[in-house]
């Protein structure tokens, strides 16, 4: 079965040319930093590589979403979890929410520097108080005249110190007993915005080049038309960008799988012991079979997924079971990978060991497992 | 100005190439195809060289089966106006002078100022297309350039060869046929906007008999393919360093004579 046609093909190595000449010497250099540099993204703007969708009149690529998936893959073949997130986050997480429901003025406005990697992109939805539970969000949009005035505060948010335009969920109208979901609306807030403050970076377990941050507003005015879709439906929007976001973790937990199992093979056939390579050992050798056998099956639930959402159709339930079934499956690889590698899967100069600490982002991030679940059982018994 | 570059298919550098049962060619099964690096390297600069003069256009040849027709595709998507793709039954089996004399006869139809190619396709490495092409042109050639200059009027082009421990600098004539080395250039990208682009392009389809060629009887044939023997395995010496440094280098000098 193909899905890719040539012009996919010529993309892909376009970004695989891209990520192995001009990011992957520099992805220790950047987890050590905790941070990314700024230029990766006017770079990836010249070559096309961010808002490869958007209609070319906002400067846009005017491609499809397969385009977008094989962009994700190559990002999460860089043995960055970070810089995959960070373009993820950027591309299909956050200014998504702008083009498929923002205003024509909004959209001339901001889309053609967001696909030039000028303005970098963040969605803040999560709270401290609720992240699971989205409709529990307390930051309150209360509106004066021709602004919003917002207060609250985000955790947990992805680009957070480094994004230059924030896509901000909040409530229109405290929620009411049986309605929680309705009063939530998304809003384009410029981070020069007065009010806007980063109150912290996170230090992470994983993800370590990615900055994510805990955000905080105050008395902070947003004009009224940087409102994006209608007023209090906010909630169903997100869920909906929720649906991409979700497949492109399962694109990015596939490559990341598959890249950890190359590298690991590639170990195992160096590795010496008791005579002979690790390699040849049956053991280690069903061991690899059983990874690339669970990475086939991830991949090609998740292609089946992306088929179905390119082509318009509902499938809450599959792209559930594509974020679920891959993000358990990177774990159980980023085990084994780093148990092939001995005491050197332990250490800090081999990849699989950052890799095992990236990939545990995958079950938490962008919906749990256990929502995952959740999801997937309400469709299957009703 | 008018800009012909060559260019040819060639496995993927990561290709675990095998004979195929026909121990005359190679097994294709499962390859990825990519253009060849030096010929990336010649598409560049002939971009460049129309860039910097704000006008001309480049011609992206290619002689090969069906399939080379995405190396044209990638040529397109980096920059190149147009391409032409000789693809013919008959030259299957072409050599390096019958490719050679293909090429002649489509630089004589498309009257180019300029032709690039990379120094050597990096599947058989025999390095001659751009020679013998010049020879059947009696144009003059350089190969293995490092960089080039072209004059304002396009009458002469002053060229870099690499040689041992330096450049050796020549101006030669228009038009001429040049063979670019890695380092003359840094090859771009396609970008998306490029590879989006490069579906509305021309790629024209042309037969050797629309080129004049009647007989062709390649003058060199492939008597068998040999692989590699298996490399040894690895030598680990053990004992503490000092012991085992004065092993390694008796070991180098009169094992494997290396030093
Ligand atoms: C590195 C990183 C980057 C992030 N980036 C962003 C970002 O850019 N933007 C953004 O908005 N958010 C971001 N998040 C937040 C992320 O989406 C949330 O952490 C996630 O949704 C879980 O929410 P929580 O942390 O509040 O956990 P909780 O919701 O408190 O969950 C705690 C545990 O309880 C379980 N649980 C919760 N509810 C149920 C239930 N009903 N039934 C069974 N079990 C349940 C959960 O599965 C989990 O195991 C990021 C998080 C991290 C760690």
């Amino acid at each position: 079965m193909k899905i890719f046609n040539e012009q996919h093909q010529m993309f892909r190595a376009t970004v695989r040319s891209f990520v192995e000449k001009e990011i992957m010497p520099h992805v220790e250099e950047w987890e050590t930093a905790g941070q990314m540099p700024r230029w990766i993204w006017p770079r990836m703007g010249e070559l096309g590589l961010l808002g490869v969708e958007y209609d070319e009149k906002y400067g846009g690529g005017g491609s499809d979403f397969l385009t977008s998936a094989i962009l994700h893959e190559e990002c999460a073949r860089s043995r960055s979890g970070s810089f995959a997130m960070a373009v993820g986050v950027h591309c299909d997480m956050a200014s998504p929410h702008l083009y498929w429901t923002g205003s024509e003025a909004l959209k001339e406005k901001y889309l053609p520097a967001m696909c030039r990697g000028e303005a970098l992109t963040a969605i803040a939805v999560t709270e401290p108080g609720g992240g699971s539970d989205v409709a529990a969000i307390r930051t309150r949009a209360v509106r004066d005249g021709d602004h919003y005035v917002i207060n609250g505060s985000k955790m947990f948010i992805t680009n957070g110190a480094t994004a230059d335009v924030f896509f901000l969920a909040a409530r229109v109208e405290a929620g009411s007993e049986g309605k929680r979901h309705q009063g939530i609306s998304v809003f384009l807030v410029e981070r020069t915005t007065p009010g806007f403050t980063v109150s912290r970076t996170l230090d992470k377990m994983g993800m370590r080049a990615s900055d994510t941050a805990e955000l905080s507003f105050q008395d902070m005015r947003v004009p009224v038309e940087n409102l994006l879709g209608r007023e209090g439906v906010g909630f169903y929007e997100v869920m909906r960008v929720f649906q991409r976001e979700r497949l492109v973790a399962g694109l990015h937990a596939v490559a990341m799988a598959d890249r950890a199992v190359a590298d690991t093979i590639a170990y195992v056939r160096e590795r010496q012991a008791f005579g002979g390579p690790l390699s040849d050992k049956q053991v280690i050798r069903h061991k690899l079979a059983d990874l690339a056998t669970q990475i086939e099956a991830g991949r090609w639930l998740t292609y089946a997924a992306c088929a179905k959402f390119a082509a318009g159709e509902d499938c809450v339930r599959e792209i559930s079971m594509v974020k679920l079934f891959t993000a358990e499956m990177v774990n159980r690889v980023a085990y084994d990978c780093v148990q092939l590698h001995g005491g050197y899967g332990y250490m800090r100069e081999y990849a699989v060991e950052r890799f095992a600490r990236d990939a545990r982002l995958m079950t938490i991030g962008g919906g749990t497992s256990e929502i995952m679940r959740d999801i997937i059982a309400k469709a299957i018994l009703p | 100005m008018k800009i012909l570059v060559a260019v040819k298919q060639v496995p993927d550098t990561a290709t675990q190439v095998k004979i195929s049962s026909d121990p005359k060619a190679i097994d294709t099964a499962g390859i990825t195809w990519i253009v060849s690096p030096y010929d990336e390297f010649a598409i560049e600069e002939a971009l460049r060289i129309k860039e910097k003069r704000g006008q001309g256009e480049v011609v992206a040849v290619t002689l090969g089966p069906d399939r080379a027709k995405e190396t044209l595709r990638s040529a397109l998507a980096m920059g190149c106006d147009r391409a032409i793709h000789v693809n013919d039954p008959a030259l299957a089996n072409a050599d390096t002078m019958t490719t050679a004399r293909a090429l002649a006869a489509v630089v004589k139809q498309e009257a180019p100022q300029l032709v690039l190619c990379g120094r050597q396709a990096i599947d058989d490495d025999a390095g001659a297309v751009g020679a013998q092409l010049a020879e059947v042109l009696g144009w003059p050639c350089a190969s293995w350039i490092m960089e080039e200059t072209i004059d304002a009027d396009a009458k002469t082009v002053r060229v870099g060869r690499q040689v041992e421990g330096g450049l050796e600098v020549f101006d030669i004539p228009l038009p001429a046929v040049l063979s670019a080395q890695k380092g003359l250039n840094e090859p771009r990208y396609p970008t998306l906007k490029g590879i989006m682009g490069a579906k509305k392009k021309e790629i024209k389809d042309v037969k050797a008999s629309d080129l004049g060629l009647s007989s062709i009887t390649p003058e060199l044939s492939i008597t068998a393919l040999e692989a590699l023997p298996a490399r040894p395995p690895g030598r680990i010496i053990p004992g503490d360093v000092k012991d085992a440094v004065k092993e390694l280098v008796r070991s180098l000098r009169e094992d494997a004579k290396a030093i």
